[in-house]
């Protein structure tokens, strides 16, 4: 299982960014072997939740687990295959750890309206 | 001569001062009018043109043959806005932010991408008391205005005398009404919310080189940081329009108020008198700098 986690910096005990497209850090976690990849976002000026969909996809990942996605960036992410959880909130060790108590809600539509909205 | 009459705030007065304006010169100057506002054009309900044409404007949106298409990607690197994206099998296309430039189709290695015309609004030309009058309609759901600014000022008549009036605001769609303008009006309100939205008008406007002019509404009401600012900044507030009843009045029964006034079609006329005095002045000003140049 690969995670991919938004965060505000590139560590586990960082918090969580919530904007998902412009978001600091994607951090690409697996628990099971705790291996971690934190890649920086360096978005554009357009289309941030498109390119994020795109490094996601790029770098593959099971689930996201994010504050809240807008609607070109959960179709790039439906795209690519990957689940969509949303609400997170604390640090990315604390979203992991909701998300593995299955406390997170699973995105089946945007949560939001693009730009962080 | 071009006049775009814009403003950093929403809801200061530029189509009363643009068309105003229009009304006041129409007289004695081959007047063309503008409303670049597609998103909500109002001037039509102060000058009741006669609408005889209408036409639709297009961007063209990259259309993906799957079959030839061999998910390189090269379409999604080219592309400056994210409007196309290959995510694992799938191609992409975001409609919203493609601004249908055709990189991708120049790119694309195997000639997969082809264009359709999508309609993004219509503009509509006609008559409004004798001079040319043409307007931009955004469809709904649309989210690129540009492309109908630039339609629009496609049809400028280069002998009129041009008014423009401007979406608020200072994004893309401002800038292109207020880009090739000789002057720039910038209507504001004697508050704070003017004075911080006029600072982004006066920066688009500087950086886009086009000379300023400030006009207060609402003048009376808020405080004096607008002139203040003005006055450090060495712009030249040339119309104040007092915060006043029987204005609000006319205004709101879709009067303008140069019918009505005759002190106000004097105040336009002589706005006018003063911009393009101003104008001229500051072009004997370039000549002798350059001429003082050459020596």
């Amino acid at each position: 299982m690969r995670l991919c986690i938004t965060a505000k910096g590139p560590s586990l005990d960082d918090d969580i960014d919530p904007s998902f497209g412009r978001a600091a850090y994607f951090l690409f976690h697996d628990p099971d072997t705790g291996e971690l990849k934190a890649v920086p976002n360096s978005p554009g000026a357009h289309g941030a939740g498109v390119q994020a969909a795109g490094i996601v996809a790029e770098n593959g990942a099971d689930a996201v687990i994010t504050g809240s996605v807008g609607p070109n960036a959960y179709q790039g992410l439906v795209a690519a295959g990957v689940e969509i959880y949303v609400g997170a909130s604390g640090t990315a060790a604390d979203a992991i750890a909701a998300y593995i108590e299955g406390k997170l809600s699973r995105a089946d539509r945007p949560s939001g309206k693009g730009h962080g909205r | 001569m071009r006049i775009t009459v814009a403003s950093g705030k929403g809801g200061t007065g530029k189509t009363t001062v643009a068309t105003n304006l229009a009304l006041a010169l129409a007289d004695e100057h081959p007047i063309q009018f503008l409303d670049c506002d597609v998103e909500e054009p109002n001037a039509h309900i102060f000058l009741k043109p006669e609408i005889e044409h209408r036409e639709s404007v297009e961007k063209l949106l990259p259309k993906v043959d799957e079959e030839l298409c061999t998910r390189c990607g090269e379409c999604a690197e080219a592309c400056e806005f994210n409007a196309i994206a290959v995510i694992g099998k799938k191609v992409l296309v975001y409609n919203d932010l493609c601004h249908g430039c055709g990189l991708c189709k120049m790119v694309c290695p195997v000639g997969a991408i082809s264009e359709v015309p999508h309609e993004l609004g219509v503009i509509e030309k006609g008559k409004a008391r004798g001079f040319p009058f043409s307007h931009g309609l955004l469809n709904i759901g649309e989210a690129m205005a540009t492309p109908i600014i630039h339609e629009l000022k496609a049809g400028i008549d280069p002998e009129a005398l041009v008014i423009l009036d401007a979406p608020p605001g200072t994004g893309c769609p401002t800038i292109a009404a207020i880009q090739g303008a000789d002057i720039a009006l910038l209507v504001t309100e004697p508050t704070p919310f003017g004075l911080h939205d006029l600072r982004a008008a006066v920066g688009v406007a500087r950086s886009l080189e086009v000379p300023i002019g400030v006009i207060i509404n609402r003048d009376g009401i808020g405080d004096d940081r607008v002139e203040r600012y003005c006055a450090e900044e060495g712009i030249p507030i040339v119309l104040k329009v007092p915060f006043d009843r029987e204005i609000a009045r006319f205004y709101s029964r879709g009067i303008p108020l140069v019918d009505v006034i005759p002190e106000w079609k004097e105040r336009f006329l002589s706005l006018y008198e003063t911009l393009s005095g101003r104008l001229a002045g500051d072009r004997a000003e370039d000549a002798m700098l350059e001429e003082g140049g050459e020596k």
